[in-house]
């Protein structure tokens, strides 16, 4: 019975992390063609692609750990991705807000790159080889994410008056989304929040420390936006039902 | 038909006003250009790629990483701001560069050597 | 040295396939012509991001979202490559995507078509990619030898990009009824545009021989027009869907295949601005250009702050000791 709720437990984070980074490689692959100069439409097109590759390898072995729960389980990273509707997604509710303009989405990706960072970096003690894999791939990628966006977050944080308000907005919208990055693992908490003070301290601008927290993507309770997006994302599998693509 | 072409193929569209939407041009600052290098190989010499903009050297590099290696293209980049590369100018190339033609000792071939000499 | 003999020596060398380098001497009508030529090929790799782009976040499976994304990327890696190139010719890129913006610069007439279902990306891969290819092959040994080494580059990328689309094609041909159909529909939409892409029939074309001459182009537009023709039909026979002429037909005596006449006042309609997406597409583009001024500016701002300032960064100069 410990084990089979061990199996549960491991399933609902793993599609925790594919549902995390699906649903930001999306958002951000909303910009591509519409980028502020074409070099920063190429940069974030790659995070993007990184983002969607690591969604694939999490998805594919949530399928796999499904199917070792119940034999009958034979799905695939499109069925979790393209058949599943909006409660049944576990990301942040942070990764699935609208991108706003060019700084809000760094902000959010740096925001994001952060908590990956330190969180992949305690899977690494996992147990399960399989997951120990992806993120140890997964890290290179997402510690040069963490280093362009911090770089564009002091860039944008320290450029113009414009650039410093728009951030500084920026910072206002996003940070009550940040509580839950860390509300189910406090001990990433310490890291997340220097590395996070050590780049607005360089970009000049300060934390919301008094905002109040909301939370709720991990139990499946979304924003408003969650669902636009799988509308979207979701329309082709769900139009045509069962055909290949 | 009678219309009057000025040139046309496959990029390569003959001007005119019409179609375009009429934008009020602000004044655009310019972001320097930046020479690209990369070593493609542990061993090898960095070569130039190609170049591209940046406001700064970190961005530059990142760019470089982003727009010249998204193929496994390199393991080590360099990067130079364009306005510091100083090239020879072709109207020299005679002076500089034909002298050299008749140095052909410089090269091992010069050298007439029995087949018996081996690893030479 | 005077303008008759560096011309002479110009033309010597082109004619014996030595490639020009920006900073040799060259004829101002060369120059200008290659900076409208590699700018307008520039722009079309731009605006043709637009098209695509419009099914990335409605791409069916999660592979072809990530090969979609990859493909739309490429077009803006090569629209760099190529403002690069032009950027020798002593122009700037801010001054090209201000041409592009104010509608004086043209780009390729395709990306005016709509995108109307998922089999339009496999339909753009296969016959816009197709054309493109077929045009930009022999642009590899064009004379000026910067924009050769970005057609090169440019030519190496892309050939994942064709099959990409024929693969999306071939997936919806062999799936459900509704799918084929999908797929005939792309073709007969995009049929005759991707034949409009080779420009205007030759005797229409009367700067072709120069360009030739200048060994910017190698081949006629109905040359690569027939190429282009010859390769597709036995493709769209393999996936079983239908080239919508019903002119179309092997000519023994030719060793090729006759089409039917292009449609010229649709050509001409769409260079002109009054295809399906002109201002939609260059709406998009203006829109991309100003919201990203702020960050442009941040970004400028912030260098001059802290210009020739490397001290207590990571950053190390080639040749500083580690």
């Amino acid at each position: 019975m410990e084990q089979s709720n061990n199996l549960q437990e491991q399933i609902e984070m793993v599609m925790h992390l594919a549902d995390n980074s699906l649903i930001m490689g999306h958002r951000l692959s909303e910009w591509t063609g519409h980028g502020p100069a074409l070099e920063q439409d190429i940069a974030l097109t790659n995070i993007a692609l990184d983002l969607i590759g690591q969604a694939r390898l999490f998805y594919q072995h949530a399928a796999h750990l499904l199917q070792m729960q119940d034999d009958k389980n034979c799905l695939t990273e499109d069925d979790l991705a393209y058949l599943r509707d909006a409660p049944e997604f576990k990301n942040f509710l942070l990764v699935e807000l609208p991108n706003n303009d060019w700084g809000n989405t760094i902000l959010k990706t740096f925001f994001f790159s952060c908590w990956q960072y330190f969180y992949y970096k305690s899977l690494l003690n996992s147990a399960d080889e399989q997951l120990v894999a992806i993120a140890e791939k997964s890290l290179k990628e997402i510690a040069y994410h963490v280093r362009w966006s911090s770089e564009w977050v002091i860039r944008l944080g320290d450029g113009t008056p414009e650039s410093h308000d728009k951030m500084q907005h920026a910072v206002w919208r996003l940070w009550p989304y940040t509580g839950e990055l860390t509300a189910d693992k406090p001990e990433l908490l310490e890291c997340w929040r220097q590395k996070v003070i050590e780049v607005f301290t360089e970009a000049t601008f300060s934390t919301e420390e008094k905002a109040y927290m909301h939370k709720g993507g991990k139990q499946g309770i979304h924003t408003e936006h969650l669902g636009y997006l799988l509308a979207e994302m979701q329309f082709l599998q769900r139009a045509y039902p069962g055909c290949t693509w | 038909m009678n219309i009057q072409l000025r040139k046309f193929f496959y990029g390569d569209i003959p001007e005119g006003k019409e179609g375009g939407a009429t934008v009020v041009q602000k004044h655009e600052p310019t972001i320097p250009l930046w020479e690209v290098f990369i070593r493609s190989k542990q061993g090898l010499d960095h070569k130039h790629a190609g170049s591209l903009h940046a406001t700064d050297a970190k961005m530059a590099i990142e760019n470089a990483r982003d727009v010249y290696t998204r193929r496994m293209e390199g393991v080590s980049i360099w990067v130079v701001e364009s306005k510091y590369i100083h090239a020879s100018c072709p109207d020299d190339a005679e002076m500089l560069f034909d002298p050299a033609n008749d140095k052909v000792y410089r090269h091992p071939t010069f050298y007439d050597l029995p087949d018996e000499v081996k690893y030479m | 040295m005077n303008e008759d003999v560096l011309l002479t020596t110009f033309d010597e060398k082109v004619a014996a396939e030595i490639k020009i380098e920006p900073k040799d001497w060259m004829p101002a009508d060369y120059r200008k012509t290659l900076i409208r030529q590699i700018s307008q090929h520039a722009h079309s790799e731009i605006v043709g991001m637009l098209p695509e782009a419009n099914w990335i976040t409605r791409a069916p499976s999660l592979r072809r979202k990530a090969t979609l994304l990859a493909k739309v990327q490429d077009e803006a890696g090569h629209g760099l490559y190529l403002y690069c190139a032009a950027e020798t010719l002593n122009i700037t890129r801010e001054e090209m995507v201000s041409q592009l913006l104010s509608g004086t610069a043209k780009y390729s007439s395709i990306f005016n078509y709509p995108t109307l279902s998922w089999a339009d990306m496999g339909a753009i891969g296969w016959l816009v990619d197709g054309a493109a290819i077929m045009n930009q092959v022999p642009l590899c040994r064009a004379s000026f030898a910067p924009y050769a080494r970005a057609m090169v580059r440019i030519c190496k990328e892309e050939s994942f990009h064709q099959r990409q689309g024929y693969e999306i094609l071939l997936a919806l041909c062999n799936g459900s009824k509704e799918q084929k159909a999908m797929a005939q529909d792309a073709l007969n939409r995009w049929w005759w545009p991707s034949l409009m892409m080779f420009g205007p029939n030759d005797d229409a074309s009367p700067h072709t021989a120069q360009s030739m001459k200048w060994k910017i182009k190698r081949f006629t537009n109905d040359e690569l027009r027939q190429k282009f023709v010859d390769v597709c039909v036995p493709q769209a026979a393999l996936l079983g869907i239908n080239i919508p002429d019903p002119d179309l037909k092997w000519n023994e005596a030719k060793g090729h295949y006759d089409f039917g006449e292009i449609n010229w006042d649709e050509f001409w309609n769409v260079v002109k601005g009054n295809g399906p997406c002109n201002r939609e597409r260059l709406a998009a583009r203006v829109k991309a250009h100003e919201e990203g001024a702020w960050v442009r500016e941040a970004a400028l701002a912030y260098a001059h702050k802290k210009e020739n300032n490397l001290t207590g960064s990571k950053l190390k100069r080639a040749y500083e000791p580690a």
